[in-house]
């Protein structure tokens, strides 16, 4: 009796051994089936952000080209996007929809900092890949809080890291006062500086710091001049940027004063600063710009050009929009292609967190795309420039952030 | 003999005053049961995911039928709800993450809170009305998002970043997941304040406060003090909303400035017309016109979402000029000519 049990029970084991990895494998693969691969997305296409909308339909047109191309071991990306107009609960319905409903293999780019906080604890919950999500917060690169959620762009706090670096190497004495927008996008570099200078930041960093409600920065400028500093570092969104340019100039002041990166438009900051009154500014950028008639012949535009009047021709050519987000679907096929023929989201994952020194037709040449099980920042090098009046010339090498 | 007339009197008016009533009541209260029954029901046919839309339907009803308090009963126009709605969700998100208080325990505590504030905001109603009133509010709805990134409370607020928060598990070990329980929790909680509301408008504070509204010189001829009774609505109006922002709250399990733009006092408000200004029901309606129409508008085109919305707004409003639950009311007489 007892030896007919336990047989009965080993055969009940052998029965369901091979069985449980089949059905794990049948989970695992949602959203992909013999014909297709799903990938969801959420994008303002309407609301108070709704200029980046262009971003999700770019990115459909780039995966319209793939399909065009071949697809996937036979397998055509269906991908579908909603609008979420920039409010974090319209994301997490939509979200939920894609996961629950539509049955997503995974979720791309789905865009800004507020709408991606709002899921990435469901998302990290069901286990669903949350692969180059649209943000440049830092916390996108914490890979063991929440290990499916993966950023893409440099992080304001590499940039930072790579602008502290060269003001030390400029300057190795510098008195540096850093004017930041008080959120936590003006938070992130505070966390950059402090990652390089350690010790230092308390002594020779002096901070000012503005609300975005603020009508001027004029008296922070003063502050800083006041307190005899000889390295601006201008931490603020376009319209303070330029205000804070002006103001510098009037002043008629020359501190060696540093931009970043989210202000260096020409139409949106120059322009209206005065571009005299900005000669010599240094910021970054890892993408080519678009307006940039240095690009009016470089092989990579000229493919993300044939690829808009193909693709997307209702799509605006000068918009920086396009060309990030063909950059950013290009590193997605990468991840598909990787994959091969397990389209697990298991796989996945491991495929986004495996890039060796991938290069982008709309990256600046030299700056690769690099990820690992503990590199969750995939882009982390910029190159520097500076404004001579005319256009942003790029100088020095490229330059890598020392985060990972 | 003069005590036997009276008493005669008295019976018949009583008579005459409940004859109509017994007579039109069972139809509403049977549908009442039915639609009850079917909200509930609901909540093992659906998937999670419609739940969770259903979740936020019941909350923006609430919302809406709080608006529908001061604005439809009232008179007094409020563009600015979103800010009662967002005060009533950063009290549960602060309580639940900074407090450890539990979800349902903020639910009291988020009403009394704006109602407090709408007490206060309800002064300036005293003096302004109509569309100026319309603006006063508008201004606080637009101020809503920047005010919650102030430095001085962002321990609380946790800023920019918002509060990211738990959604409960069903309590005494019921064999439901998250979304059924909190969709049935919010059901409760609403039915329980549409009861309310229902009570409080048929009854004599009802009759005042849209006394005010039709004819405010006439209401305060007729005793009625329009200053306690006008602040006291509009509190009564910004706890109901307030009420929904805790819920959504609990639903979206976070909460940012981004979330409450001025947007969602417009949409509140677009609820409250397509739904039925003075309408207990409209306010359902309304909600589901809130949640669904956005999502109907992108299916239709993607490259013009907001149009779509528009043109669907414009269709709503010429066919059901006096909302949904306009249209209904009509149906319902006509079909029923003894409910006349």
């Amino acid at each position: 009796m007892l030896r007919r049990r336990s047989l009965l029970t080993a055969a009940t084991a052998a029965a369901f051994v091979p069985a449980a990895p089949a059905i794990l494998r049948a989970a695992d693969t949602t959203g992909v089936t013999d014909t297709e691969i799903r990938i969801g997305n959420t994008c303002p296409a309407s609301g108070p952000a709704s200029a980046y909308g262009t971003i999700g339909k770019a990115d459909g047109a780039t995966f319209r080209m793939a399909n065009d191309m071949g697809g996937f071991a036979g397998r055509k990306i269906n991908f579908i996007s909603y609008d979420d107009a920039y409010s974090p609960p319209k994301t997490v319905e939509q979200i939920r929809r894609l996961v629950e409903q539509d049955k997503v293999a995974c979720l791309f780019n789905t865009l800004g900092t507020p709408s991606n906080t709002a899921i990435v604890k469901y998302v990290n919950q069901k286990k669903v890949p949350h692969l180059f999500v649209s943000s440049g917060a830092d916390k996108w690169g914490d890979y063991k809080e929440h290990p499916w959620t993966i950023g893409w762009q440099p992080s304001y706090v590499t940039e930072s890291q790579i602008y502290a670096k060269y003001i030390l190497a400029q300057k190795p004495d510098a008195k540096i006062g850093i004017l930041y927008q008080n959120d936590d996008f003006g938070k992130d570099y505070l966390t950059g500086f402090r990652d390089v200078l350690k010790d230092r930041f308390g002594k020779i960093v002096t901070l000012a710091s503005y609300e975005i409600t603020d009508a001027t920065i004029d008296s922070q400028l003063v502050t800083l001049q006041g307190a005899g500093i000889d390295v601006l570092m201008t931490v603020a969104t376009p319209k303070f940027a330029a205000q804070t340019i002006r103001k510098v100039h009037d002043m008629n002041w020359k501190p060696m004063h540093v931009l970043t990166g989210v202000s260096v438009s020409v139409g949106a900051v120059m322009e209206p600063a005065g571009p005299d009154k900005a000669i010599g500014i240094v910021s970054s950028a890892y993408g080519k710009d678009p307006t940039d008639p240095r690009y009016a012949n470089d092989p990579g535009m000229k493919e993300w050009r044939a690829f808009m009047a193909k693709y997307y021709p209702e799509g605006d050519v000068k918009d920086a929009g396009n060309v990030f987000a063909y950059g950013i679907s290009l590193t997605m096929l990468q991840v598909l292609k990787q994959c091969g023929n397990d389209l697990s989201r298991e796989n996945m994952m491991k495929q986004a967190a495996n890039l060796r020194n991938l290069e982008s037709p709309v990256l600046l040449p030299g700056i690769r795309i690099n990820t690992s099980p503990t590199n969750f920042h995939p882009i982390r090098q910029l190159q520097l420039m500076r404004w001579n009046g005319k256009v942003w010339e790029l100088f020095g090498d490229i330059i890598e952030g020392a985060s990972t | 003999m003069s005590g036997e007339i009276t008493a005669e009197a008295t019976e018949a008016s009583t008579s005459i005053r409940t004859q109509p009533s017994t007579r039109a009541r069972p139809v509403p209260f049977a549908v009442t049961v039915i639609v009850l029954a079917g909200a509930v029901a609901l909540t093992f046919l659906v998937s999670n995911y419609h739940l969770f839309q259903l979740t936020m339907l019941v909350g923006y009803a609430v919302a809406i039928l709080g608006l529908n308090i001061a604005t439809g009963y009232n008179g007094q126009i409020s563009l600015g709800h979103g800010a009662f709605y967002a005060v009533g969700a950063y009290t549960a998100a602060i309580l639940m993450s900074n407090f450890d208080v539990p979800y349902w325990a903020t639910l009291p505590i988020a009403a009394i809170i704006s109602a407090i504030i709408g007490f206060l905001i309800g002064f300036p109603a005293l003096r302004f009305t109509g569309l100026y009133l319309a603006l006063t509010t508008f201004a606080l709805a637009v101020a809503v998002p920047q005010l919650l990134k102030f430095k001085g409370i962002e321990d609380w607020t946790g800023g920019v970043q918002g509060i990211v928060i738990s959604k409960p598990e069903a309590p005494f070990g019921l064999p439901l997941n998250p979304d059924q329980w909190l969709y049935l929790f919010s059901l409760g909680v609403a039915g329980l304040l549409f009861l309310f509301a229902w009570n409080l408008i048929r009854g004599r504070i009802g009759r005042a406060m849209m006394a005010i509204r039709d004819h405010a010189l006439a209401a305060e001829a007729m005793g009625i003090d329009l200053a306690l009774l006008k602040t006291r609505t509009f509190a009564v109006s910004a706890m109901y909303t307030g009420v929904a922002g805790a819920l959504s709250a609990i639903a979206v399990e976070f909460v940012a400035p981004d979330s409450f733009t001025v947007f969602v006092s417009i949409f509140l408000f677009v609820g409250l017309v397509v739904g039925g200004v003075a309408s207990i029901t409209g306010a359902i309606f309304g909600a589901a016109f809130i949640v669904f129409i956005p999502n109907i508008a992108e299916q239709v085109s993607k490259a013009a979402p907001g149009a779509i919305y528009g043109v669907i707004l414009i269709a709503f409003m010429y066919l059901m000029p006096s909302g949904v639950a306009g249209l209904l009311r009509r149906l319902y007489h006509r079909l029923v000519p003894s409910s006349r």
